[in-house]
């Protein structure tokens, strides 16, 4: 008999409930009952509640139990493998809230062995590449541009124009540059991505180097992600030793290769100027722009800055078309976008859906309202420099222009519940408390701004001069917002202002630090 | 001893890196990995190695969180302190850490070294912590305690 197939996630999600040590579990009671099985260490689907979600394989189908402990395993063996348990669900293929994404960028993410070539072969890896190949450069620019995608990262440049300039722009050295310093807290997708389905992302980096003429990436990888960085560096060697890439891919005539360089737990290197005068070893200061990094980046030379998931959305759109990408979505925010819930609910996870669902569906009918299961009072869209929503708000769908009517963004998609318990007075202190930990002290605003804030909010909190406080605050995020260099000063008035203007009454009812 | 780190050892990750300087960040980021910190003699070193100044050298160390310049403990557990985690009571896991450890942050006590961290990407299994590279998630009081006391029993 063929050994039987059991997959738990190698994620940080899951393995920081358990993961590994179930798997362990596994490999040593297999070894007791002498039943044959092949335990592969995939990605996680997303479904970060149910982790360690744990998958057996019979006839073809992968059946899941949940939340799996070692204290299960021996259950599940005597059980017989895939038979009944308390935490069995069924199908891993009929989980509602998988079934119900519009997968796109992460359809690999969990189906496969994140370090198998074999396995990437079996699921379209590298055709995209091979049909880039084929296509030639300008196809490539032509189907990003037609598909309407935009930086996934937070800005929302479109891609397509973004690379068309730097193909456009002479150089003789040019650079992707992959943003991977996800540092947005409520968000995981670029980590979920990476872990999941590298081989994915190298593929997706290689393309885009062959649109624009780039011989050389770069992978700035934020440092509190380590098992990250161990199965990116397993996937380049992997990568190199497989001939994709290197010298000559397939006998193309191009040539690329990627570097991994870690970050060291600074927030603005997210910018992506910081990140470039990081990546040349210097301190991540943001540059003045322009010259845009398009015309003048790493090094000088022109280089296409694309945070992880814009560029993962990429091979699909080559292989199926841009115009398949730019029928999901609405107005101009075209595709799916990768949200993560987390926070305080009940199903966190990832959920790629298109654009145009609302917050509160995603909320409620994925999430499941609160982990609490108090009532949903604010919910942060777009990390830490995303504004707080209050629940009547809700109902607004996600959509970048929608969004910025409300003062708001989408950042890169992070949905961070709070319920009534919270104290929003102390949520805006915090927006500038971590405005002053983290700037760069390139400009004023946000080097003194910040701290002057924390400060005038600690007086509101006290009720000294509440009032003249208020307007002072109010006045103080109108220049923060006006004359700071890039958005850590520019938009930490956003959640700020949100609370002034949502929940003020916090204020005087806040209980201090 | 020479403030913890021998001149031999900086130099071998000086030439893995290639003695370039633009890789000073990695450099010190391997620093750190290796041997928890990085000591003013070191910084002095890679300045003559990379033929940097020393003002261009200490800039870098001096802007990154990870680059600590006072060694740490044997074990270093960070809390994070970002918006999901406090929405699950991160705060409150805060308060405990402090009063259980006898640390404030970038404290040391009995070996354990106490420090924020502004997200570790496990926001949906929130509260979330990280010891010496290990992230775990669903940490409450009493979970905190018994990660804390397994790094005891393992010395």
């Amino acid at each position: 008999m063929a050994a039987t197939k059991i997959y738990v996630p190698r994620e940080t999600s899951a393995v920081s409930v358990g993961a590994d040590e179930v798997a362990v579990a596994i490999a040593r009671e297999a070894k007791k009952s002498g039943v044959r099985i092949e335990l592969i260490r995939n990605g996680s689907w997303g479904a970060s509640w149910l982790e360690p979600l744990v998958e057996v394989e019979v006839d073809g189908v992968r059946i899941a139990y949940a939340n799996v402990t070692p204290d299960d395993v021996a259950g599940l063996f005597a059980a017989g493998l895939g038979g009944e348990h308390d935490k069995r669900l069924g199908p891993v293929n009929e989980i509602p809230y998988l079934i119900n994404q519009d997968r796109w960028t992460f359809w690999r993410c969990g189906l496969t062995d994140p370090l198998s070539l074999e396995d990437f072969g079996l699921h379209q890896g590298f055709k995209a590449l091979e049909k880039a190949f084929a296509d030639g450069p300008q196809a490539i620019l032509d189907a990003v541009t037609a598909s309407g995608l935009r930086g996934r990262g937070g800005a929302g440049f479109p891609t397509g124009i973004k690379w068309q300039t730097v193909a456009d722009t002479e150089g003789d050295q040019k650079y992707i540059a992959c943003n991977a310093d996800e540092g947005d807290s409520g968000t995981f997708s670029d980590r979920l991505l990476m872990e999941g389905d590298p081989l994915g992302l190298i593929e997706s980096m290689a393309i885009a180097g062959f649109a624009v003429g780039a011989s050389r990436g770069y992978i700035y990888l934020r440092s509190e992600y380590p098992l990250t960085h161990r199965i990116l560096t397993r996937a380049l060697e992997l990568a190199r030793e497989g001939g994709w890439l290197g010298e000559d891919i397939l006998g193309s005539g191009f040539g690329f290769d990627i570097e991994l360089h870690l970050g060291a737990g600074s927030y603005v290197c997210g910018e992506e100027t910081a990140m470039l005068e990081s990546l040349e070893g210097k301190k991540g200061i943001v540059r003045y722009k322009p010259p845009l990094p398009a015309h003048e980046g790493l090094f000088g030379k022109p280089t296409v800055v694309n945070n992880v998931v814009t560029l993962a959305s990429v091979p699909n759109i080559v292989n199926l078309g841009g115009e398949r990408y730019a029928d999901m979505g609405v107005n101009r925010s075209k595709g799916t976008l990768a949200f993560q819930l987390a926070g305080n609910i009940r199903r966190g996870g990832l959920v790629e859906k298109a654009f145009g669902v609302t917050v509160r569906e995603l909320i409620d009918d994925y999430g499941g309202g609160t982990a609490s299961g108090r009532p949903v009072k604010a919910v942060q869209i777009g990390g830490p420099l995303g504004a707080y929503l209050p629940a009547e708000e809700l109902d607004t769908p996600l959509d970048y222009e929608a969004f910025t009517e409300i003062g708001a963004m989408i950042g890169h998609g992070g949905i961070v519940v709070f319920d009534d318990t919270a104290d929003m007075a102390q949520q805006a202190r915090f927006a500038m408390e971590f405005c002053a930990i983290e700037s760069c002290g390139k400009c004023t605003p946000c080097r003194i701004g910040s701290t002057r804030g924390v400060e005038v909010i600690d007086k509101m909190i006290a009720g000294d001069g509440r009032d003249e406080n208020y307007d002072l605050l109010v006045e103080l995020c109108d220049t923060m917002e006006d004359a700071s260099l890039c958005a850590m000063g520019g938009m930490t008035p956003y959640p700020v202002r949100s609370v002034l203007k949502h929940f003020a009454e916090d204020f005087a009812s806040s209980g201090g630090k | 001893m020479r403030q913890g780190i021998e001149r031999e050892a900086i130099s071998t990750i000086v030439s893995e890196f290639g003695g370039k300087p633009e890789l000073l960040v990695q450099i010190l980021q391997a620093i750190v990995t290796r041997h928890g910190w990085v000591p003013e003699d070191a910084i002095r070193q890679l300045a003559f190695e990379l033929n940097l100044s020393r003002a261009d050298v200490y800039g870098v160390v001096n802007y990154y969180h990870d680059f600590r310049t006072e060694a740490p403990g044997k074990h270093i557990v960070k809390i994070c302190q970002a918006e999901a985690c406090q929405a699950m009571g991160s705060r409150a896991l805060t308060a405990h850490a402090h009063e259980s450890l006898g640390a404030s942050f970038h404290e040391t006590s009995d070996d354990v070294t106490l420090e924020p961290v502004y997200c570790l990407g496990n926001c949906a299994c929130a509260p979330a912590i990280m010891i010496d590279n290990k992230t775990h998630g669903r940490v409450d009081a009493s979970r905190f305690d018994s990660l804390v006391e397994g790094l005891r029993e393992s010395g």
